[in-house]
């Protein structure tokens, strides 16, 4: 059959396996654009939109399992947008409502765009993705399931299923810039997640990059130079953390912006992300 | 030069009607609005015919090259596929032209731009005309294009027709007088698109006669049906053109598009062709806005009045001409903004590069200027150390001054009113603490403490319709039985709302309020000229209203007749034949009543006064009416990282008489958010003259988190000469808006801004390298 | 290549779809096949707003959905949202006509099914959920002036 709309994962699979060459669809926000412009031409359809248990989410001791067919909107619920909060704030970047109605978590991890609104943010929090095929399952770093642009280890024949990330870090932001106040691929974006407890800092830079990428000698550097007890940093701290954030992009030039801009709007927002990420530890520790 | 008084103006008695709802002044609904929200209006790519075929074009990649060799063999070989055609299947005249034919219908052996026609399909699917124009194989051998206007200037001619489309020299008043403050500045602005909604589509169906009949999205029918009669080699009156529904046009619907491909494919396979371009194609298929690169010098007094005007104004046309040769005489005439201006020199030029072809508009010229013109008046007030409005208050234009061009202003021309109008209107709120009103909006990319206020303000004006000695002209009919008017007129539609102001003139003339307008068509009506230059309330509307007033004679001169009296004795007034004051008689009779069964039918054509060429020194009475408008923009801007959200515009428009007040509003606010997407957005980014951006993910327009709060005055001094002093509205708002937001932008930030779109770099990294 | 053959429920009606190509979207079968044009193809690319539709009751660009796999849901475009005799309009479209929020036209019924979808999950926006529900939605002609306006009319009338 050429178009299979499965309704339980198996069925998925089994039509994945059944079907090689199909093309898989969740929201269509990424693939139709590729059709409707003849850039993708499908010869076989399998289509997630029916599959239930793609669309759950479950917390599992301090892990929360997000179901790859979320939607964006699905993000932006209040209990989601409570424990993964800069997801909720990246979901609510990405193009319009409608867009937000149809596009999925599962889709913009195998669309694999630097530009991708929700990977900086799963990538900041070490998410892991569950694959499956016919075959059986496996999960993989997201940090290594980005192999370039718009290019990933999802192999023929299998799904990605769900990203598990931590439910317990509420400290945690993104930032994103667009050349308009709404429906924007971002130029730059940063997502700054700060886990007090341990005393860790993770941050993550979209569009800056072939994939999302992680800025890990800031982060290092900026760990030691904070008082984890009042979530406050040492002077100057939160700007020469941006300084070395923009070290670690490698941003191009393209018909969206500069290269420069892009290395200097990170910079900016990757300060600003971890000035009000720590404002909000001092306030916790405060109260 | 001597006026014609004021034609029909509403509640003159004898003229029009009163107490007919929906008339002339009254927010009258639009005849296509219920049809509109609920769907059912048939735009043009809306259209389907019987063994219907998909057309579908194949448009050059380069930007410059010649053509080898074209095989369509394995295009035809596809099952599915009805024909294929190139230059050598044009039939007529391989050229078309807005004014000049100098563009290929499909480029024969020179490709000019990227995008460029190359051959068009027809076939069964739009997959399969997809599929087919893949298989079409191009032979190209590249050339290195010229895009850099200054380097065509001197270089290679890229056409027969040479590299300048124009060059118009302004010398007014002494060449030698200058004054002690000097200002000057080089303002540079991008190449922006039009980018209406609705993308270019039409139906053509082959007719018995040989003809064809073609329904278009277009904006002037009758320029359209003489390209194409041309290029086909047939006769005008077998290319029948009806209006298919237009979803906005903005200018870029002027030049023909798809209108030779789709008709060949007609004729070609003897069957109903559609085509609907693409986004893509779209932004391919048409012209855009000149980007323009102004050098200006002012001196003045030191009490900031304006001694001298200097400028060179190089736009580039790119590959054709389109309508190149007027853009640069807007912006020549008007370089210098409404302003009084003894001496001047302009040098305005128009270039032919191997960048998309550009033409018309909204502000057609008028805006690139405006950016640069006030610039320079901010550079020049603090030069003077005078406040900026008042300086432009002090040099303001009005009735009875002369432009550049040495043509009196001798119609209205508020300038100094709708500066002060525009600085009367309220203030907005300081910024509210909330996330979407800030720029970044939910990007978060800007908290309350990185905001910066800043506001300024501009002025702009144009001439309304056509000029240099062109002439104008529109045809309407008016028919009407039994208090139904029928109304006609070639004038396009294309979101305006002509038409509803077509059924207000016919009610308030004839005192009926069942007024149908049929629709625009080359077949039975004449040319009503182009839906552009601002010009169809003035034009059309004054055809309509002239064939209703002679349709009006007809009842009064039946009814006296029936009546046994004069039809001076009798006028139309709130929907009834009445007898004038002191009459003998006491008539009253509803119109609609008046002669049962009886049509009365009358067709005029309208013209404008007399225009000039201009001459050797550009000077002349060149242009028949101006209208301005002033902006006030209030921004907060993000000045670390370049991001600006427009809090607000205010604006007062010189709008003559403002027939429909709803209409006339939404002119404004729909010119306003243009002026915003060039001011913040809005720009095709080219790279050896391909564009980058061709889709509405790139090419970005202001959406409803973008757009401010609009606070608008009318100004309302009848112009004379005008039918109901009425004057067109829907170009000002586009001219001034934009530099007024660019002056808020250096206000908040500091920094020297020169170059529309304002793109974050040119803030946030304003001191380094971007 | 056009051998796909299913089935629709648009406007609470199965309509048959033959001979369609795999890769059609819901909006092409809407407009080319199903004598439904209300929708509009602004862009193709979900950019623009003009091809809103509901599917499931979910506000949705047709242009997105492939749709052969749109079998089994309901889909309503604006040919449906109002009521059924001819000339009615919904409260939504006659606060569009009034407040003079049309001008081409084109952005207009997918800023009509926007707009029901706003006001059917939150009766009473601010301002800014205004702007923010129709920041999909492009208009090239009013700047959203006028819709604002015609938006602000619909809550008021549904509010009586």
């Amino acid at each position: 059959m050429d178009v299979s709309v499965p309704r339980t994962l198996d069925e998925a699979l089994a039509a994945l396996a059944d079907r090689p060459d199909a093309m898989v669809l969740a929201g269509g926000t990424d693939v139709m654009v590729g059709v409707n412009a003849g850039r993708q031409t499908p010869t076989a359809v399998v289509a997630l939109r029916a599959v239930e248990e793609l669309r759950t989410w479950s917390v599992d001791g301090d892990r929360l399992r997000l179901g790859a067919g979320l939607t964006y909107a699905d993000l932006l619920a209040p209990d989601l947008a409570a424990m993964v909060p800069a997801l909720a704030q990246a979901a609510r970047t990405v193009g319009s409502p409608p867009i937000r109605n149809a596009g999925t978590v599962g889709g913009n991890l195998a669309t694999a765009s630097p530009a991708g609104d929700t990977l900086p943010v799963l990538l900041a929090l070490d998410a892991e993705l569950d694959l499956a095929s016919v075959e059986g399952r496996r999960t993989v770093a997201l940090r290594s399931f980005l192999t370039g642009p718009k290019r990933t280890q999802l192999r023929t024949g299998e799904l990605i299923v769900a990203a598990r990330v931590p439910a317990t870090r509420p400290h945690q932001e993104y930032r994103k810039v667009g050349v308009r106040n709404a429906m924007v691929i971002a130029v730059a974006s940063v997502a700054v997640v700060v886990d007090a407890d341990v005393g860790v800092v993770a941050c993550a830079m979209g569009s800056v990059g072939p994939t999302p990428l992680r800025a890990p000698r800031a982060e290092e550097w900026v760990a030691g130079r904070i008082d984890w007890g009042t979530g406050v940093p040492d002077a100057g701290v939160a700007a020469e953390f941006g300084r070395l954030v923009a070290e670690e992009s490698r941003p191009i030039d393209d018909h969206r912006s500069t290269a420069a801009y892009r290395r200097h709007a990170v910079e900016v927002l990757a300060r600003r992300a971890l000035e009000s990420t720590l404002a909000g530890v001092a306030r916790a520790e405060a109260a | 030069m001597t006026m014609a008084p004021p034609t029909g103006t509403p509640g003159t008695p004898g003229t029009t009607a009163r107490g007919v709802a929906g008339g002339l002044g009254e927010s009258a609904r639009r005849p296509d609005g219920g049809p509109k929200v609920r769907g059912e209006f048939a735009f043009a790519g809306d259209l389907w015919a019987d063994g219907m075929l998909w057309g579908a074009t194949l448009r050059s990649p380069h930007a410059a090259a010649r053509i080898r060799s074209i095989d369509v063999g394995p295009a035809l070989a596809i099952a599915g596929v009805a024909t294929v055609v190139t230059a050598a299947d044009v039939p007529g005249s391989a050229n078309y032209g807005l004014e000049e034919r100098d563009q290929p219908v499909f480029a024969a052996d020179v490709v000019r731009y990227a995008g460029e026609p190359i051959a068009a399909v027809a076939a069964d699917h739009p997959e399969t005309a997809r599929r087919a124009l893949a298989a079409i194989v191009v032979d190209y051998e590249l050339l290195p294009p010229v895009t850099d206007p200054e380097l065509a200037l001197t270089g290679e001619p890229l056409h027969p027709d040479g590299n300048v489309f124009r060059h118009l020299t302004i010398r007014h008043g002494d060449p030698t007088a200058r004054g002690p403050v000097v200002v000057e500045g080089t303002y540079e602005i991008g190449m922006q698109d039009q980018a209406f909604m609705g993308p270019e589509a039409g139906l053509a169906v082959p007719a018995e006669d040989g003809g064809v009949d073609l329904v278009v999205s277009t904006q002037w029918l009758h320029n359209d049906r003489d390209q194409v009669a041309e290029c086909l080699g047939l006769r005008p009156d077998q290319v029948r053109l009806t209006l298919g529904g237009v979803g906005g046009a903005f200018g870029a619907r002027e030049d023909v598009s798809l209108h030779v491909h789709i008709c060949l494919l007609a004729l070609r396979t003897g069957r109903p062709v559609k085509v609907v371009y693409s986004r893509e194609e779209s932004f391919l298929g048409h012209v855009h806005r000149h980007p323009a690169r102004i050098w200006m010098r002012h001196t003045a007094e030191p009490d900031g009045t304006i001694v001298s005007f200097e400028a060179r104004i190089v736009l580039d046309g790119g590959a054709y001409r389109s309508s190149s040769y007027h853009v640069v005489a807007n912006a020549s005439c008007f370089a210098a903004g409404p302003y009084r201006v003894p001496n001047a020199h302009v040098e305005g030029l128009g270039v032919r590069t191997n960048n998309p072809p550009c033409g018309a508009m909204r502000g057609f010229g008028a805006v690139q200027v405006c950016f640069a013109h006030e610039g320079q008046m901010d550079k020049l007030a603090a030069a003077c150390g005078i406040d900026p409005v008042e300086l432009r208050l002090h040099n303001a234009l009005d009735h009875g001054d002369h432009l550049l061009t040495g043509q009196r202003i001798d119609g209205t021309l508020p300038v100094a009113r709708v500066i002060r109008e525009t600085m009367a209107l309220p203030l907005p709120e300081p910024a509210a603490d909330e996330l979407l009103s800030r720029p970044g909006a939910a990007g978060r990319t800007t908290d309350a403490p990185h905001v910066r206020r800043g506001i300024g303000f501009a002025v702009g004006f144009k001439n309304l319709m056509y000029a240099e000695g062109y002439m104008d002209g529109s045809e309407a009919a008016c028919v009407l039985v039994d208090g139904l008017a029928t109304v006609q007129c070639a004038a396009a539609e294309v979101g305006q709302g002509f038409v509803t102001l077509a059924q207000q003139i016919a009610r308030t003339v004839l005192g009926v309020e069942r007024v149908l307008v049929a629709p625009a068509e080359t077949a039975s009506m004449g040319s009503a000229g182009s839906t552009s230059a601002s010009r169809q309330t003035w034009m059309s509307g004054g055809a309509v209203e002239q064939a209703c007033l002679a349709v009006r004679d007809q009842l009064l001169a039946h009814v006296a007749s029936t009546l046994g009296c004069a039809a001076a004795d009798l006028e139309i007034v709130g929907g009834a034949i009445r007898s004038v004051p002191g009459a003998a008689l006491d008539v009253d009779i509803a119109v609609e009543d008046a002669a049962p069964g009886v049509p009365f039918e009358a067709r005029r054509v309208f013209h404008h006064r007399v225009t000039l060429p201009l001459d050797a020194d550009g000077q002349g009475d060149a242009h028949v009416s101006m209208a301005c408008a002033a902006h006030r923009a209030v921004v907060d801007v993000d000045p670390e990282l370049g991001l600006v959200r427009v809090v607000q515009l205010a604006t007062a428009q010189d709008v003559g008489r403002a027939l429909n007040p709803l209409s006339v509003l939404g002119q404004i606010e729909g010119g306003c958010a243009q002026g915003v997407g060039l001011a913040t957005m809005e720009e095709l980014v080219l790279e050896a003259g391909k564009v980058r951006n061709a889709s509405f993910t790139d090419y970005l327009i202001p959406t409803a988190l973008d757009m401010p709060e609009v606070v608008t005055t009318l100004v309302e001094e009848p112009e004379p000469g005008a039918p109901f002093g009425a004057k067109g509205v829907g170009e000002p708002p586009v001219i001034s808006s934009t530099p007024a937001i660019v002056a808020a932008v250096r206000a908040a930030t500091g920094v020297d801004l020169t170059r529309v779109p304002i793109r974050p770099q040119d803030v946030a990294l304003a001191d380094r390298p971007r | 290549m056009t051998d796909t053959t299913y089935s629709l429920n648009v406007n609470g009606a199965d309509r048959p779809v033959a001979g369609a190509w795999l890769g059609e979207s819901l909006l092409h079968v809407l407009r080319e096949r199903l004598a439904l044009p209300g929708a509009k193809a602004g862009c193709e690319q979900g950019e623009c707003g003009s091809c809103s539709v509901l599917v499931d009751g979910v506000l949705t660009c047709a242009c997105l959905v492939l749709a052969a796999s749109a079998v089994g849901a309901s889909i309503i475009t604006v040919e449906g949202i109002g009521p059924a005799e001819r000339g009615e309009m919904t409260i939504v479209q006659e606060a569009f006509n009034d407040a003079g929020a049309v001008q081409c036209g084109f952005c207009t019924p997918g800023l009509i099914m926007a707009v029901h979808d706003l006001l059917d999950r939150h009766p009473d926006p601010s301002a800014l959920d205004v702007r923010e529900a129709i920041s999909g939605n492009l208009c090239r002609c009013t700047g959203y002036g006028r819709v604002l306006a015609a938006v602000e009319v619909a809550i008021e009338r549904s509010a009586r």
